[in-house]
């Protein structure tokens, strides 16, 4: 009986403790989203129930470990208890309720963040190797950053025209797989003004680990500015140079092109590249002029430049030759 | 070096080259004959021609080295002995087709250890560019087997995974080869010829795995999921047709095992009788015996969408990529059963020993691992909670998951209730087993977060999986494989391996795995994504991680030590030739190294296997005549 009172008292000091540090130790990201406060409150009574099954079976172990030790000089055995039936049915039937009660939950955390917001703002998502691209149907925006208002359900339309994506922002804490073929939804209520970003988290190919863009969540009064200046930027960009950038960013170029003139290792940047002297893989130097580019565009492997990939990761766009020209007339304007 | 060259496994070597030459050369000439393109850029041969040469390359071997041997005589009507004498000695046998199961336990064994060592170099080599954020090695200029950095880092952590996973298949076959005919008193396992082809075909289906590296590699991650599995390079194609082969020896084993337990029992060991460890090699055989095929089948597919452009899980095609996602999985999670429940029935088999106490609810363990078995088969898509697949699926699918906890945890409370009022011992296999107890809680408790869909979806894809993972497969895998090595290597060399490196080996891998693991785990929390070659070093997981590198390699260093003991004591260990743990077990009540044909004389139950504790109780009684063998 004594030994049963001294583990019962560990088990709960160490239940206690453990439960403590495992809070203390901050181990989930910032709460920036609705949904995480549900899925957060889960984890949570999860941890608690984590500490105490750890104590309940560590504690236990070590007591017998020190106390129940074969001493030097010992010869025997221990006692001769081949188990008991009310003992091995407690334990069945216990845990048993106790993870329908957590399934149940667990189901209840899933309709909770899964409620739907009839007035969600929806936002047309495309996942591709490896960039992600935001287009905003009612104003015609499209965008390699993702601004959502504070406070409002919005839903992410997503596609993929290549690989599984998925989509995650941590502090969101939901994360939903962008499949060739269909649309899935990703529906978020942002709560926190603050700048994230989605970070792709399957698996999609070479440089999967740099699939990053911007999100910004932002005051309504915030959003409409920016709304108000994208969709102006829009309307004004109607020269081949504007028309260019904007399919620039639809079709995800600057996932691997920089614009700056910073080096990546997907594809050369484009700031003056047009017109420019280019060294390719097999040594030999070509003029970087409107042909050379088309061809670029069209078949990605007929020259690899220099210290890059082959065959090359460029994948196949489908552009129309108008659409090539306004691009080019786009790199041009970058010197 | 010229006996080498005669061995069975050099033998096969050679001819799987040739093999996969005359494959090669088939495709291609017919290629040529029909004016099709015959060689494609680096790899020499198009991919079609690969696959064929692939496929003929395990022919080959099979065939050049002798292990269709006998059935190939018996077809022409040529008998061949049932028990053939077997000339080699020492080494030599071991690199030949042997047809006695404890030959081909060491075989498999040492099989899981070269590749446990291949598997580990690959994953000290990828912690070492994550030990620190940006690109060191692995960088997109380097081009190295046809492949940049970042594609070379993508292959490695995928052949990490694929190579652990074989080597693990082959180091449970290694040990349920050796015990369970010893545990039954059989003199072999039921067919010892198909034994013998079960571990000879997962030899080339080794060389294919690796032979991807050097054919471009595969940037998929183990789950080869299309469409980016149908768009890698040719070595994709390898490690298909690799795994398909390796499913064949498990396929088989199993059959074997299951075979064995049902035939080949000594008297009166009846099913509540069972040494509990084949009580959970039962369980893991009927397992890869029924699930394995569908690995086998996605892959397949996949194989097949890419060489003759049907559009399985292409949507351009009318095909659907998830699809490929359930039959991968409804391997894959039963898989993770196949890999840990053979070491949990470990730990139950040597807890009663050092604790000098029966076995706590001998029956409620057995029945568990029955339980776990088919909940497993039930729980496939908690993979895919974020896939995409009908939403209401997810449901039934956390509540099954959870019930998983319940069998798995009656093993937990039957070995604490175990220990309870024993005399506990702690040689160095018995650290093994309490390790592998508190690191698979780690991995049990870790679970069901996993399992409740709307935390899953912050977690999975993350490297909280992986520690989690980590956690399941050394808990229930690792620590109780080095257990029964350290545990029965007396039984099969007559002598026992160090005591002191032992230890050595246990307190430096324990705590860096509980470092690494928990490092895993909280980063992951935090945003860290699985299968990164690089990350943001805003995200401050630079020091985490070079603690998880350093762990790594000390680890690795542990497993290092190991290696040396066990070769070393091959020959030089202290000589055991008894009873050295004082177990109730029948192969311990006969001297070691064991004989060739198992027991002189046959034994007869007459009691129960762990009656630790009893007075006058003995589990076997050997007859005095060496009459009378059961068949």
């Amino acid at each position: 009986m004594r030994h049963f009172v001294v583990v019962g008292i560990f088990v709960i000091v160490v239940s206690i403790l453990t439960y403590v540090g495992l809070d203390a130790a901050e181990l989930m990201p910032e709460q920036a989203s609705a949904q995480a406060v549900s899925i957060d409150w889960l984890w949570d009574l999860q941890l608690v129930a984590m500490s105490f099954l750890f104590a309940l079976i560590v504690v236990p172990m070590a007591y017998s470990f020190i106390v129940f030790r074969r001493r030097k000089g010992e010869t025997g055995d221990g006692e001769h208890i081949e188990g008991n039936t009310g003992l091995e049915i407690t334990w069945t039937v216990i845990p048993l309720v106790a993870v329908l009660g957590l399934a149940y939950l667990g189901a209840y955390s899933l309709g909770d963040i899964s409620r739907v917001d009839p007035n969600a703002m929806v936002v047309n998502v495309r996942g591709q190797q490896f960039a992600w691209i935001f287009e905003y149907p009612e104003y015609g925006i499209v965008s390699d950053e993702l601004h959502l208002p504070v406070n409002r359900q919005v839903v992410l339309k997503m596609e993929s025209p290549d690989v599984i994506h998925s989509f995650w922002v941590p502090e969101f804490r939901v994360k939903q797989d962008v499949v060739p073929g269909r649309v899935t939804e990703y529906r978020i209520t942002p709560t926190v003004i603050g700048a994230y970003k989605v970070r792709c988290a399957e698996l999609c190919g070479s440089n999967h680990y740099s699939m990053i863009n911007d999100v910004i969540v932002q005051s309504q009064a915030d959003y409409d500015a920016w709304i108000a200046v994208q969709s102006e930027l829009a309307a004004a960009s109607q020269t081949p140079e504007g028309i260019g950038q904007r399919l620039t960013v639809q079709y995800g170029c600057t996932g691997c092109h920089s614009l700056d003139g910073s080096s990546r290792p997907t594809g050369p940047t484009w700031l003056g590249l047009f017109d420019s002297q280019r060294q390719l893989a097999d040594g030999t130097v070509v003029t970087a002029d409107e042909e050379y580019i088309i061809e670029s565009i069209l078949e990605p492997n007929a020259k690899i430049a220099a210290g890059f990939q082959s065959p090359s990761l460029m994948p196949a766009i489908p552009l129309t030759n108008e659409e090539i020209e306004y691009i080019i007339a786009y790199i041009q304007t970058l010197r | 070096m010229k006996k080498f060259f005669s061995t069975a496994l050099a033998r096969g070597l050679f001819w799987q080259v040739i093999g996969t030459l005359v494959g090669a050369g088939l495709v291609t000439g017919i290629r040529w004959a029909m004016g099709l393109s015959t060689t494609i850029d680096n790899f020499f041969f198009t991919e079609p021609a690969w696959v064929m040469g692939g496929f003929f390359g395990v022919l080959f071997f099979l065939a050049g080295n002798g292990s269709v041997t006998d059935w190939y005589k018996w077809a022409r009507g040529i008998d061949t002995p049932e028990h053939p004498e077997e000339p080699w000695t020492g080494w030599e046998r071991y690199l030949h087709v042997s047809l006695d199961h404890k030959v081909i336990g060491v075989q498999y064994t040492v099989t899981a250890l070269a590749l446990i060592a291949i598997g580990g170099l690959f994953a000290l080599i990828f912690r070492t560019e994550l030990a620190t954020s940006g690109l060191k090695f692995l960088t997109p200029d380097l081009n190295m087997f046809g492949q940049t950095g970042l594609q070379l880092y993508n292959t490695l952590m995928s052949l990490h995974g694929m190579i652990m996973i074989v080597s693990i298949l082959l180091g449970i076959a290694g040990i349920i080869n050796y015990v369970v005919p010893l545990l039954l008193g059989a003199q072999d396992m039921a067919f010892p010829r198909l034994n013998a082809f079960s571990f000879w075909i997962a030899v080339p289906a080794a060389v294919l795995l690796l032979m991807s590296m050097v054919l471009g590699g595969f940037d998929t991650g183990w789950t080869g999921y299309p469409p980016l599995s149908a768009r890698a390079p040719v070595g994709v194609q390898m490690f298909f047709l690799g795994v398909f082969t390796a499913g064949w020896s498990s396929i088989l084993g199993a059959l074997n095992v299951i075979a064995t337990v049902v035939r080949m029992r000594a008297k009166g060991m009846t099913a509540w009788r069972l040494p509990i460890f084949v009580w959970a090699s039962l369980a893991t055989s009927i397992i890869a015996l029924t699930a394995t095929q569908l690995i086998g089948l996605s892959f397949q597919l996949v194989m097949f969408q890419r060489l003759f452009g049907m559009g399985f899980f292409d949507p351009a095609k009318g095909g659907n990529p998830v699809l490929f996602q359930h039959l991968f999985w409804f391997y894959s999670h039963p898989a993770v059963y196949v890999f840990v429940l053979p070491g949990l029935g470990v730990i139950s088999e040597l807890l009663p020993v050092f604790s000098r106490k029966p076995l706590f609810g001998y029956r409620w363990v057995a029945m568990s691992s029955l339980g776990i078995a088919l909940v497993g088969f039930l729980v496939w898509a908690h993979h895919m909670f974020t896939s995409g697949m009908n939403e209401y699926l997810r449901v039934p699918f956390m509540y099954s998951t959870l019930l998983v906890a319940v069998p798995t945890g009656v093993k937990f409370f039957s070995w604490v209730a175990t220990l309870w009022k024993g005399k506990i011992v702690f040689p160095t296999p018995m650290l093994f087993v309490i390790g592998a107890i508190v690191v698979f809680l780690l991995g049990g408790l870790t679970g069901p977060p996993n399992a409740t869909v709307s935390v899953d979806l912050h977690l999975h894809d993350t490297y909280f999986i992986v520690g989690h993972f980590h956690d399941t497969i050394f808990g229930g895998f690792v620590f109780p494989f080095f257990a029964a090595i350290y545990y029965w290597f007396p039984k099969a060399t007559g002598r026992r391996m160090s005591e002191f490196w032992g230890k050595v080996h246990f307190w430096m891998m324990t705590p860096s795995f509980f470092l690494m693991t928990f490092g895993m785990m909280r980063i992951g929390l935090l945003g860290m994504r699985r299968r990164i070659a690089d990350y943001d070093p805003m995200l401050g997981f630079d020091a985490t991680h070079m603690v998880l590198t350093i762990a790594g390699y000390l680890i690795g260093l542990s497993v290092l030590i190991f290696f040396i003991n066990f070769f070393y004591s091959i020959r030089n260990g202290e000589k055991a030739e008894g009873n050295l743990w004082n177990s109730r077990s029948p192969e311990w009540q006969v001297p070691s190294p064991m004989p060739v044909h198992n027991y002189e004389k046959p034994f007869e139950v007459v009691g129960e296997p762990y009656d630790y504790g009893l007075p006058g109780s003995k589990y076997v009684e050997f007859s005095s005549s060496s009459q009378g063998k059961h068949h």
